[in-house]
């Protein structure tokens, strides 16, 4: 378990890395925590000509908040974000899903926009991200942009960042008036620390008359990709959240799944597990919304 | 044998003296061992479970800088022999490296040698070979029909053993029971998986013929078995024991590992070593352990007392058996766990499949056939209503039967069996514990408490052997120890093998200073190399404070003796009038007429006219014990004693399990535990609540997985599961005391133990949550998902 | 894939030392600690960051060295086992309850449990049993169960407290 050859370059600008990037034809990987690239590298399941270390770029990490959106910059470590008063008070929901990751060796190491381009389809910032309607924003020699997270995540490990693209941050969109929001982070795994095998996150939103304005649930390790259930989603607005109509929305859930078989569950426990963790954190999101 | 003697240093509570190496970074693992000029391998493993090796192009790898040699397994069989096998299986040739065929994934076809270990698999990815894939043989039940389909086609079957025993009239006390059941079990397929992989460096020194290794080792047998793969004479090979094994727990075997740096630092003329990394270990290190399913019958009468069993064993040893059947041997030990039960049919059966290979993992097959006995307890109280623990004090054996006979002829040592279930109980505070389940089942929860009481055969004999293979006419199984006092007085053991997290080294300088009155931490404790070592069978079986011990308390005792010799003929007294205290010898009558330990150490080294007369000079004891109750072959009834000592155990856990999910959660755990006497308190406990969590592991968590194409899917330590500390609670544990007569103070084994008994009592806590559902799960590791399965969706 | 891989000079601290020397890209900061340094008491167990065997402290907090390039510790402080003894060499408070609670038994795991609870002890010498776990929770262990290694760190704990 040892890489195979490659250049090293450590970036001094995102200038640098798009430039390297654009030339890689697709042989040229960014390292910034490597919690996930190394094992790749290690069993040569990566085998990259050039990686490209964004870990000295200043502007690349840092957590900024706004009127509107808090943007944690890509190199930003885990455990940086978890240890965030601003993410812990604005992004409940990011901060309970952080504190599933890993490990703390890992999570002092590993970043916030490394889970993200990982992508793996059980992994938990990405689902928090995509029940939080972030966005990321890309940055290639041809210019900048920003994906939408519905729009992000294209399959296992495969997202809409293009090889020549570098992940400069992901923004969270604050909410917005007088609303009370509940979340809540529910995962199933065998030990505390591993890849869930299903995990649920949850964001309700109830207007000052307690009725749902707004709610997010979001499913991961139960598709090929982590998949807001936007059905469910869009019947339980415009009313108040009782455990009767969680109930009667949950059937839902199965139906918008269609998961895989491995050696740690099958297709059919995933789809059953996401119902109960549905409505484990449908009812916890609620109930703190409602408090 | 003095139970009453007043101890000053066994069952005390002091520091065990290996771990301020380790604490301190000092700890000299193999991969630690550091020589000049050292080259490193690396092995290409096989992608297909069974396939024709048609070609294998190496020229490229070959031409890479750095790239000493790279090794096929056509090449290697031209210069060595096949891997001898534990049973005579004359048409499965074991070779280090796949021959012609490759038998699961995973297994090594080549190795390259290079100047680093990042070049040597540069050179892996340069390595051309042309498979022809071939169907494989995965399920072991099909494996056992198959008449078409073989692992090893010259063997004609996939069957490596099938035997058939019978103690006592089985046949009718069935009939005369007023009832029976039958139960399937399962134990799946999972090891020991020590967090240091196999490691080995081999240098062969040409100016003295010597091959040098040190390996990772916990075996019996290495040195022979390298010397016979490789047509050596056995002094040939010098194994270095000082070595610190990180981890082993039975399965540190890599004889194709140490046959191939061997081979090729021979070939090469240079050191080479090769350190497993983790995803060759997983899959190719044939370390696999038992995958056993049972088939038992039992038959009780109404009031619980179980009169018979009868168990079929069908046990998945992968492609390449080494020791693997005699894990099915083994557990005659204590085939009817701590209960009186009459008779006993027992069929055994190992096969092969195109997996990889199977190792002895802790307990020799006695964690697997006590989850089965435990399972029939537990299942014949369910099918009577009789409460768990009632059924046990109706079938334990009493303590005044000790010692007491099975039927298979072994006779338990010593034990009090009810008063550890009570210590146990009381420890687990168990009305609470009923009552805290009950109201967690009240509040919508499953909940329940696990009860196993389990044996713990220790102190090894190999004359399981001879059950399945008659001509293994092996009776003895010893342990050496030696003990030289130099010129100054000091005092230094001599251990013949290597520790890996047991504290040997700790046990020999407690017994050592306990019979010489001498504080133990001054005297020197060390491995000899295995050409300089006295007879060992290893720290394997639960039998070094047993053998290792008792010899060390021999060899105390041979010192002693010749102290005595010299001081009676120096003070003019017979021995019977003096008195050994601390070293110094004096005159009971006259306690100032003395002659103190260094006087006593001049006189050996160097006043060879004070000797007495014809006494050798110098100051050195040796001592070879053998196994007690060991030197017997079997009767016509196949009836013998096997391992002389066994521990008991008493363990409690209560777990609840989320019905949404299937997870189990561990909450508490007690366990109360006998072997004896304790000579390290803290060593003890440790490895009690180390085996505890193993045994944990293998209920819940850990499986090496194929697919039914034999795809390997379990080579990470993200897809085989060991528990972290997350998934352990808090172990509450207490020991008793009862002594076996066998051994020099009264201790027996206890490196087994909770990996002897947990497993079974996950498995009875699990299944007494289920219980009020009406279900219940006979196939370890219990998987949330399996779980949740049976709850939710009616099938497993 | 070009032929000739430059190695990159880099300069760190480790143990208090500061070093310099030339790594090839590839190298993990694991490798380079036992193969280039002889610091061998990290130790390797799974090289892709699960067992922790390999936990060092990187600036102070602890990290998987099989997880980080070697070229990627240019510029940083690294503490390893062996630069947790006292400045005397002799074994400090944590390795000293370690020893006392025997909470060890191969002592392959023992590196990275220490680094892992010397970071914990660090910031908090009065942690819960829910703290230590977490702590160690990224350290596998096949030897003792945990209990015996809680203890060594509650151990440690209650000495250093009394330690002020």
């Amino acid at each position: 378990m040892k890489a195979a050859k490659f250049e090293y370059i450590l970036a001094e600008s995102i200038e640098q890395v798009v430039q390297v990037l654009d030339q890689g034809d697709g042989e040229a990987i960014v390292i910034a925590g490597g919690q996930t690239l190394m094992p790749m590298l290690s069993m040569r399941l990566a085998r990259p000509e050039t990686v490209i270390d964004i870990n000295k770029i200043a502007e690349l990490s840092g957590i900024e908040v706004t009127a509107d959106e808090v943007i944690i910059k890509a190199c930003t470590r885990q455990a940086e974000a978890l240890a965030s008063p601003e993410i812990q008070t604005r992004l409940p929901l990011l901060a309970k899903a952080i504190s599933y990751v890993g490990h703390q060796q890992t999570r002092n190491r590993g970043t916030v926009g490394g889970s993200l381009s990982h992508a793996d389809p059980a992994s938990e910032i990405p689902l928090a991200a995509l029940a939080m309607d972030a966005h990321v924003s890309l940055r290639s020699a041809a210019g900048a942009r920003r994906v939408a997270m519905a729009d992000y995540f294209l399959g296992p490990m495969m997202t809409a960042r293009a090889d020549n693209e570098v992940l400069l941050a992901v923004h969270f969109p604050l909410p917005q008036g007088d609303v009370r929001v509940g979340t809540a982070f529910h995962e199933v795994s065998e030990r505390r620390g591993d890849f869930a095998v299903v995990a649920a996150a949850a964001h309700i939103q109830l207007d000052k008359d307690g009725i749902c304005s707004n709610a997010a649930l979001a499913i991961g390790g139960a598709d090929s990709v982590p998949l807001r259930m936007t059905a469910l989603e869009d019947r339980l607005r415009g009313d108040a959240i009782t455990p009767e109509r969680i109930q009667a929305v949950l059937a839902d859930v199965a139906n918008a799944l269609t998961p895989g078989n491995d050696q740690h569950a099958s297709a059919a426990y995933r789809r059953r597990v996401a119902t109960v963790l549905a409505e484990r954190a449908l009812t916890e999101a609620a109930a703190e919304a409602q408090e | 044998m003095n139970m009453e003697r007043n101890l000053h240093y066994v069952a005390t509570k002091r520091r065990v003296r290996e771990d301020k190496r380790f604490v301190t970074g000092q700890g000299k693992y193999v991969q630690d061992v550091n020589l000049p000029d050292t080259k490193h391998a690396a092995v290409l493993p096989s992608p297909y479970p069974r396939a024709r090796i048609l070609s294998i192009e190496t020229a490229a790898a070959e031409a890479l800088d750095g790239v000493q040699m790279v090794l096929t397994g056509a090449q290697l069989a031209e210069d060595c022999n096949p891997i001898r096998l534990g049973l005579k299986l004359p048409e499965i040739n074991w070779y280090p490296l796949a021959v012609g065929m490759t038998c699961y994934v995973g297994e090594w076809v080549a190795i390259v040698v290079a100047d680093n270990a990042y070049i040597a698999e540069d050179a892996l990815d340069l390595i051309e070979v042309d498979y022809e894939p071939l169907q494989p043989i995965v399920d072991p039940e099909q494996a056992f029909d198959e008449t078409e389909l073989l692992v090893h086609p010259g063997h004609g079957s996939n069957v490596l053993y099938h035997g058939n025993f019978l103690w006592g009239d089985v046949d009718s006390d069935f009939a005369g029971a007023d009832d029976n059941l039958s139960f399937r079990a399962r134990w799946g397929r999972s090891s020991t998986v020590p967090i240091e992989t196999f490691g080995a460096l081999a240098r062969w020194d040409e100016g003295t013929e010597i091959l040098d290794i040190w390996a990772s080792i916990q075996m019996p047998n290495f040195v022979e078995l390298m010397a016979s793969t490789l047509g050596y004479p056995l002094n040939c090979i010098r194994l270095h024991q000082d070595v610190d094994v990180g981890g082993s727990y039975g399965v540190k075997r890599g004889i194709k590992q140490s046959v191939l740096v061997g081979y090729l630092s021979r070939k090469l003329r240079v050191p080479v070593r090769f350190i497993e990394d983790r995803l060759a270990n997983m899959a190719g290190s044939d370390a696999h352990g038992p995958d056993r399913i049972f088939d038992t019958e039992v038959a009780f009468n109404k009031d619980g007392v179980i009169k018979s069993i009868k168990i079929r064993a069908l046990d998945d040893a992968g492609a390449y058996p080494g020791r693997a059947p005699f894990q099915l041997a083994k557990p005659i030990s204590a085939i009817v766990g701590p209960y009186k039960i009459n008779s006993v049919k027992y069929e055994a059966i190992s096969v092969c499949t195109n997996k990889s290979g199977q190792v002895p993992v802790r307990g020799f097959g006695q964690a697997p056939t006590n989850y089965m006995i435990e399972m029939a307890v537990d299942n014949v109280a369910r099918h009577l209503g009789l409460d768990r623990l009632e059924i046990r004090r109706r079938n334990l054996i009493q303590p005044d039967e000790f010692p007491y006979q099975i039927p298979p002829g072994s006779k338990y040592d010593s034990g009090n069996y009810p008063v550890v279930l009570q210590k146990g109980l009381d420890l687990a505070g168990y009305d609470e514990l009923l009552a805290r389940r009950d109201k967690a089942r009240a509040e919508g929860r499953l909940a329940g408490i696990g009860i196993a009481t389990v044996l713990e055969p220790g102190g090894g004999n190999n004359i399981f052997e001879y059950l399945m293979d008659p001509s293994a006419e092996i009776t003895t199984f010893m342990e050496g120890c030696e003990v030289r006092v130099d010129a100054q007085g000091n005092i230094t053991g001599i251990m013949g093998t290597t520790t890996s997290g047991q504290g040997h080294e700790t046990m020999m300088a407690t017994i050592l200073g306990e019979e010489l009155q001498i504080d133990p931490d001054e005297i020197r404790i060390v491995h000899s190399d295995s050409l300089n070592a006295l007879p060992t069978r290893s720290p394997i079986a639960s039998r070094m404070a047993i053998m290792l011990g008792s010899a060390a308390a021999g060899a105390a005792g041979k010192i002693k003796d010749r102290a005595m010799a010299i001081a009676a003929h120096n003070l003019d007294r017979p021995v019977a009038e003096l008195e050994y205290s601390g070293g110094t010898i004096s005159d009971r009558n006259d306690p100032g007429h003395k002659l103190t330990w260094a006087e006593v150490c001049f006189i050996a080294y160097r006043a060879y006219h004070k000797l007495p007369d014809g006494m050798e000079p110098g100051f050195q004891a040796q001592y070879v014990f053998q196994v007690p109750g060991g030197g017997q072959l079997p009767d016509e009834n196949n009836r013998v004693q096997v391992y002389p000592c066994f521990s008991f155990q008493a363990h409690v856990p209560y777990v609840e399990i989320d019905p949404g999910t299937g997870r189990v959660s561990v909450l508490d755990y007690a366990i109360a535990h006998d072997c004896g006497t304790v000579i390290n308190p803290d060593i003890v406990r440790g490895m009690v609540i180390g085996g505890l969590a193993h045994g944990i592991g293998a209920a819940l968590y850990e499986k090496f997985a194929y697919d039914d194409e034999g795809q390997f899917l379990s080579a990470t330590f993200a897809d085989y599961l060991m528990p972290s500390v997350h998934e352990i609670p808090d172990v509450k544990d207490v020991e008793h005391c009862t002594p076996s007569p066998l051994t020099s103070h009264g201790q027996k084994g206890s490196g087994e133990g909770g990996y002897l008994g947990a497993p079974a009592a996950i498995a009875s806590a699990v299944n007494d949550a289920l219980h009020p559902l009406g279900l219940h799960i006979s196939e370890l590791p219990m998987r949330m998902h399996k779980i949740e399965a049976l709850i939710n969706d009616g099938n497993t | 894939m070009s032929e000739a891989m430059r190695k990159i000079e880099i300069s760190l601290t480790i143990n208090g030392r500061t070093q310099t020397l030339a790594v090839e890209p590839r190298l993990s900061l694991s490798d380079m600690l036992r193969d280039e340094l002889r610091l061998n008491g990290t130790h390797i167990g799974c090289e892709h960051g699960v067992c922790g065997a390999c936990s060092i402290l990187l600036d102070g907090v602890p990290i998987r060295s099989c997880l980080m390039l070697a070229v990627q510790a240019d510029g940083h402080q690294i503490t390893t086992v062996e630069g947790m003894c006292n400045e005397d060499q002799t074994p400090g408070i944590l390795q000293e309850a370690f020893q006392d609670a025997h909470g060890m038994q191969c002592g392959y795991c023992t590196p990275g449990m220490l680094i892992s609870a010397q970071a914990l002890l660090t910031a908090n010498n009065d942690p819960s049993l829910e703290e230590i776990k977490d702590a160690i929770g990224g350290n596998l262990c096949r030897c003792t169960g945990y209990t015996q290694i809680i203890e060594s760190i509650q151990l440690a704990a209650s000495r250093m407290r009394e330690a002020g």
